[in-house]
């Protein structure tokens, strides 16, 4: 398993990012977290449906699209929030999804994050597709999918890394390893010693990381990405990582598992291990975090209200994205709907 | 009908770039049925592609490169095979312009051969187009003539959402016709009307049209002359023909291979009902397979519908009961 980044703050090798991109990485997971502490807040008052927590995963998906150009394409789930927002998919989507809200699923023009899959593994063939595509339509831009440990229990896990492996398509496949699918355990999801042997079986590269190691994950996705661009096919990377939080805001782990392991992983922080790093490095004052805290707290409590302002569809609306063009019989059934004659 | 979608294929990759195909055995051996026959030859290995035995991966993979701008067209050898890539289709394909709000777009055609009569082994026989047609979102096409399947398929790749094209196996070497070369391409939402008539109105599609169209002929032949309506696309429908033509003769056979219970047929005569009542004469009849499994070769006969089993519901169709 690779580490660089220790959890007391310290190197076991090189930093692939300078004092200035790491300051930039850290703040962008204190803004990570002060979304994710939110989230979980809101709904608790009502206002969101149900919130996924992804705390204690923020090194791996913001690690992960430290990597990617602008123009590349992340596909993700429910629980990446980070890895969306990173790519250019603004909080106030985020949240609007999560009030459910399908305008929350239209990110703007120029982002190329698909709104989040809410089934588990189907999405990753699709982050081969688009690679595939845009190769074939002679762009150079690379796909990363985030997933978790789950969906590699699912049919689809295989047909996408198949499909990959045999053309050759340049995607990154992240597996974010947090150890629990809702309540069943990594040992439950597959008898292979890693996950990340199970690239041997598709003909690519297949990492280990520890997924709470920004610097580790960081130097994995570059080596990946940068491989994917240059025509050398696809990567799979495991991030070893924890949900420290519950599964949804509709779970308790208590039912399954014992708090002593939240304790230990909370010990593993993503975002306090570069805190000691800066802190040592005299790149870290209390007084610049307490800015950033403010800062992304500011830019969260913007998007919420963003988010909250919102007018509901409007009556019928909900009929006008089925098709580019509404079918006869959308347009029949919106007007019974808005209270017409069924005619 | 089969060289008619060859040659429709071989338009759309000559005039558009974005064009690719994809699935099992579509490129060296020119697939199944022969559909995408020489066309890998002439266009390349990267837009006439031979994938993995996988019909998730297959349709998963076309929705990616529909996403990122491509127009594949998407090939899956029996629509008894589809299952597999049934969750991509509902949960995915036909979801991404809602989910995204027009945002993100998937327009990708599903070519997926359909129905009985090769007498081949179970899964081979299917006719579920009614699972596609009750999934929002999807357009679903199925063509009864060559010309017709040759300019629906151009449309289909045309088209900005995505398609699942269903062809008739048993019309793939049985039923000719004349072909425009380039083929012309036939819009959706508008039904053929093959035969006028005053007596009867007789409703299919696909794969059932040459038997309805003999029992029209047997029909004319006992005085009775049924218009026979071929929907040619099930999504969008063109309902408003199907209205005119009921309220002219009042009595009304739909003939579907499908199984009986929520098929196509069951919502058609619904809608029949609900805007044309007063104008029956007689109830509304279906002619459709049975909610059993469809049998194999031996007793497939049982299943399908028969000229007879059409006949028989259009005389008392004719007799009011």
């Amino acid at each position: 398993m690779l580490e660089i980044l220790q959890p007391d703050g310290s190197l076991a090798g090189e930093a692939p990012f300078s004092v200035d991109e790491t300051k930039r990485l850290y703040a962008a997971m204190v803004s990570a977290r002060t979304y994710d502490t939110k989230g979980t807040a809101l709904q608790k008052q009502g206002r969101l449906a149900t919130y996924a927590s992804f705390e204690g995963q923020e090194a791996a998906q913001v690690g992960g699209v430290s990597a990617l150009r602008a123009d590349d394409w992340v596909v993700a789930t429910y629980r990446d929030a980070a890895a969306m927002w990173m790519q250019g998919y603004p909080w106030a989507n985020l949240f609007l999804g999560r009030t459910g809200d399908e305008r929350g699923g239209s990110p703007p023009e120029g982002v190329n994050v698909l709104p989040p899959s809410i089934t588990v593994g189907a999405h990753m063939i699709h982050a081969v597709g688009l690679a595939w595509g845009e190769n074939h339509l002679g762009r150079d831009r690379v796909a990363m999918t985030f997933f978790g440990d789950g969906a590699t229990s699912e049919g689809d896990f295989h047909e996408a890394m198949n499909f990959a492996g045999v053309f050759h398509t340049p995607v990154v496949f992240l597996c974010q390893n947090n150890q629990y699918a809702i309540s069943t355990p990594r040992h439950r999801q597959t008898a292979s010693e890693t996950i990340a042997q199970k690239a041997d079986a598709y003909g690519m590269p297949g990492l280990q990381v520890d997924g709470n190691d920004l610097f580790a994950v960081g130097a994995a996705a570059a080596e990946a990405v940068t491989r994917a661009r240059a025509g050398g096919g696809p990567t799979l990377i495991e991030a070893v990582t924890f949900r420290v939080g519950p599964h949804t805001t509709a779970d308790d782990p208590g039912r399954y598992r014992d708090e002593s392991e939240e304790v230990e992983w909370r010990q593993r922080d993503p975002i306090d291990r570069v805190r000691r790093y800066l802190e040592a490095a005299g790149e870290w004052t209390a007084e610049w975090n307490a800015q950033l805290e403010a800062a992304a707290s500011a830019e969260i409590e913007v998007a919420i209200g963003q988010a909250e302002a919102l007018e509901p569809l409007g009556p019928g609306e909900i009929f006008d994205a089925m098709f580019e063009t509404k079918t006869p019989q959308l347009d029949r059934q919106r007007g019974i709907l808005m209270g017409g004659p069924d005619e | 009908m089969a060289q008619a979608m060859t040659a429709a294929l071989d338009h759309v990759l000559a005039i558009d770039p974005a064009a690719v195909l994809l699935g099992e055995d579509v490129g060296l051996s020119g697939g199944v049925f022969r559909v995408t026959d020489g066309l890998q030859a002439k266009h390349g290995v990267e837009r006439v592609i031979d994938t993995p035995v996988a019909e998730s991966g297959i349709v998963g993979a076309a929705f990616g490169m529909a996403v990122a701008g491509l127009h594949p067209v998407a090939e899956i050898q029996f629509l008894g095979f589809a299952y597999p890539a049934f969750d991509q289709v509902v949960s995915h394909v036909s979801r991404i312009r809602n989910r995204s709000q027009h945002r993100f777009t998937a327009p990708l055609v599903i070519r997926i051969p359909y129905g009985a009569g090769i007498g081949a082994a179970e899964h081979h026989s299917e006719s579920t187009e009614a699972l596609f047609a009750h999934t929002p979102g999807l357009k679903v096409v199925i063509p009864s003539t060559p010309a017709d399947a040759a300019g629906l398929l151009i449309t289909a790749v045309a088209d900005p959402d995505p398609v699942v094209f269903l062809e008739p196996i048993r019309s793939y070497r049985r039923v000719r016709g004349e072909v425009a070369e380039p083929p012309t391409s036939v819009p959706f939402g508008e039904a053929a009307v093959r035969r006028p008539g005053t007596d009867l109105t007789l409703i299919s599609y696909g794969a059932m049209m040459p038997d309805v169209l003999d029992a029209a002929d047997q029909l004319a032949a006992e005085g009775v002359e049924a218009e026979v309506i071929d929907l040619r696309t099930l999504v969008p429908l063109d309902l408003e023909t199907v209205l005119e033509s009921v309220s002219g003769t009042g009595r009304v056979v739909i003939v579907q291979e499908g199984h009986r219970t929520c098929g196509f047929a069951a919502e058609l005569a619904a809608s029949i009902q609900e805007h044309a009542l007063y104008s029956l004469e007689a109830p509304v009849a279906r002619v459709t397979g049975w909610d059993t499994v469809v049998p194999l070769r031996r007793a497939e006969h049982q299943y399908v519908p028969s000229v007879a089993r059409i006949m028989a519901a259009a005389q008392a169709a004719m007799a009011g009961v």
